[in-house]
């Protein structure tokens, strides 16, 4: 049972001869509870792809289903109960002038949940942060604990799909081990599907079963895991960036 | 044959809260070597890497009991002479070539400029200076390289750009703070062989700080390791997988294996006498 299908995604920037192809022709599938990878290079459209899945890239075409439901042009307030995304950089993706007690509440309150104050306190819990947090503003906190806000934010709607957009390139290795296991926990505890976009093979390695892999706007190759670890890949340039990927 | 010699360096910050102390007494030696240096956000690793130069502004401190090059302690020049240390004797590559290149200048411009600072030369001998530097960076159409602005470039040339700057006034030592971390790793590994050959065939000095375990494993030949301002740790760095501090051990069982899947990473448990103990010397 497929929680998310994207059948012949195309994402492009610009008009007429300005034209670019961010993403051409993109199909995949992920099933429920599933977790999958997009890995690339730089501008191969990994992360257009989330963006257009969240409604945050204007010019697309193809089919997009969510739980069954083809996505319109404009997004209905139920999408945002299902799909959140989380973004690479924590410094960058929270208000610096909103504490942490206001960016979850005010989430709360715009997805029409009554109960804010149970519900901050619990989703601070959830993310492995402690309540004296609350009340802190991004810079009193780590880059580590900031991820660890952005992805308290995305659960506060109870969404089923997490589109992670290289939740741990900004962290160091310490703290994206400590991240990465609240990933995984927070997909068991909570059922969530995951589609992750990283440039790190071994990250995806370790979060997904399976990946799709991009090259100048088209995903040439999608493998699972196990091919991965093997490092069987079929496509050339899914070689060249196994080969590439120091120690991975 | 030792290029320089630094003992026992700190760098200091005053703060309200007291004095910090980003570097805590380091002291290594650099040969004709590639000397990595490896840490989190926050080790001290770049802070040592500019305090050599005397890049650190006031108010922060650098103390040591000497740096030594060609016979000369660094911190004791005048500001005068240090400007014919830097870049002349001694090169920084930063991380990221956006922030590193003139913006409003063409690459061409910059280049001769950089030559003309180190020789005294016209500009038609600056121009063919520029274009091989360029050409030793493996950038192949040279020439429309020198009339293209930086925004114009890609990361990867913009860093090979940086580099061949670098390398035009022929110093000895390079400092390179994680040069290819705003690369993807097709690039970083051309960029990488590149400042190798680059620093081998010239007999240079490398200072390679970088967060990346790996690629220091790979491309090093020694690696100190920093904590909290310290070296935990000297080692080989082909024997870095066999490093034996905890901290060492706890950043390398921290990275995901694709050879060895787990379903839980291991978390660094921080124990405060890391920070502690004194600091390992780094001679050879």
């Amino acid at each position: 049972m497929s929680m998310l299908r994207v059948e012949g995604l195309n994402v492009w920037f610009g008009a007429g001869r300005d034209r670019v192809n961010a993403v051409t022709d993109a199909s995949f599938e992920v099933a429920k509870g599933e977790s999958f990878g997009l890995v690339g290079e730089s501008g191969s459209g990994k992360s257009t792809i989330l963006r257009a899945i969240t409604g945050l890239a204007a010019q697309w075409d193809g089919r997009i289903t969510v739980d069954d439901q083809p996505l319109t042009r404009k997004r209905i307030r139920t999408f945002y109960k299902t799909v959140q995304m989380v973004f690479q950089d924590p410094y960058a993706s929270l208000h610096p002038r909103h504490s942490v007690d206001a960016v979850l509440g005010e989430t709360l309150h715009l997805h029409g949940f009554g109960d804010i104050d149970q519900r901050v306190a619990k989703l601070l819990d959830d993310v492995g942060l402690d309540q004296r947090f609350r009340f802190r503003y991004p810079h009193q906190l780590s880059g580590g604990q900031r991820q660890r806000v952005a992805i308290a934010r995305a659960l506060a709607a109870e969404p089923r799909i997490l589109l992670l957009d290289e939740p741990t390139s900004a962290l160091d290795v310490s703290v994206q081990a400590e991240i990465l296991n609240l990933l995984s926990d927070l997909r068991a505890e909570h059922d969530l599907t995951y589609v992750m976009v990283s440039h790190d093979l071994a990250v995806v390695g370790h979060m997904c079963a399976r990946l799709a892999v991009m090259k100048d706007s088209r995903i040439v190759e999608v493998m699972d895991v196990a091919a991965l670890r093997a490092r069987r890949a079929e496509h050339p340039y899914s070689q060249e960036l196994l080969r590439n990927s120091i120690g991975a | 044959m030792t290029l320089l010699d630094v003992e026992n360096l700190w760098v200091r910050f005053p703060t309200r809260q007291g004095i910090f102390d980003a570097v805590r007494g380091v002291s290594f030696t650099l040969g004709r070597e590639r000397l990595g240096i490896v840490g989190e956000s926050g080790s001290g690793k770049s802070m040592t890497g500019r305090a050599i130069l005397r890049l650190i502004r006031p108010p922060g401190i650098v103390e040591a009991d000497h740096v030594m090059l060609e016979g000369r302690d660094l911190l004791r020049l005048s500001e005068k002479d240090m400007r014919g240390v830097r870049g002349q004797k001694i090169s920084m590559v930063m991380q990221d070539p956006k922030f590193s290149l003139n913006p409003v200048m063409t690459v061409g411009e910059q280049l001769i400029e950089a030559y003309r600072l180190a020789n005294r030369s016209g500009r038609g001998e600056a121009h063919k200076a520029s274009v091989e530097a360029l050409e030793s960076v493996s950038i192949r159409d040279a020439e429309r390289v020198m009339r293209a602005y930086p925004h114009e470039m890609s990361g990867g040339m913009g860093q090979r750009i940086m580099i061949a700057m670098m390398l035009i006034p022929g110093p000895q030592i390079l400092i390179a703070d994680e040069p290819t971390s705003a690369l993807d790793v097709s690039v970083q590994r051309q960029v990488l062989s590149i400042v190798d050959d680059l620093v081998t065939s010239r007999g240079m000095g490398l200072i390679f700080i970088s967060h990346d375990l790996n690629l220091v494993a790979d491309f090093c030949d020694r690696v100190l390791i920093m904590y909290a301002g310290r070296v935990v740790e000297v080692c080989q760095a082909d024997r870095l997988h066999d490093a034996t501090h905890p901290y060492t051990r706890g950043l390398l069982n921290s990275l995901p294996r694709l050879d060895q899947p787990r379903p839980k990473l291991e978390v660094l448990k921080r124990d405060p006498a890391w920070s502690q103990a004194p600091s390992v010397s780094g001679r050879a």
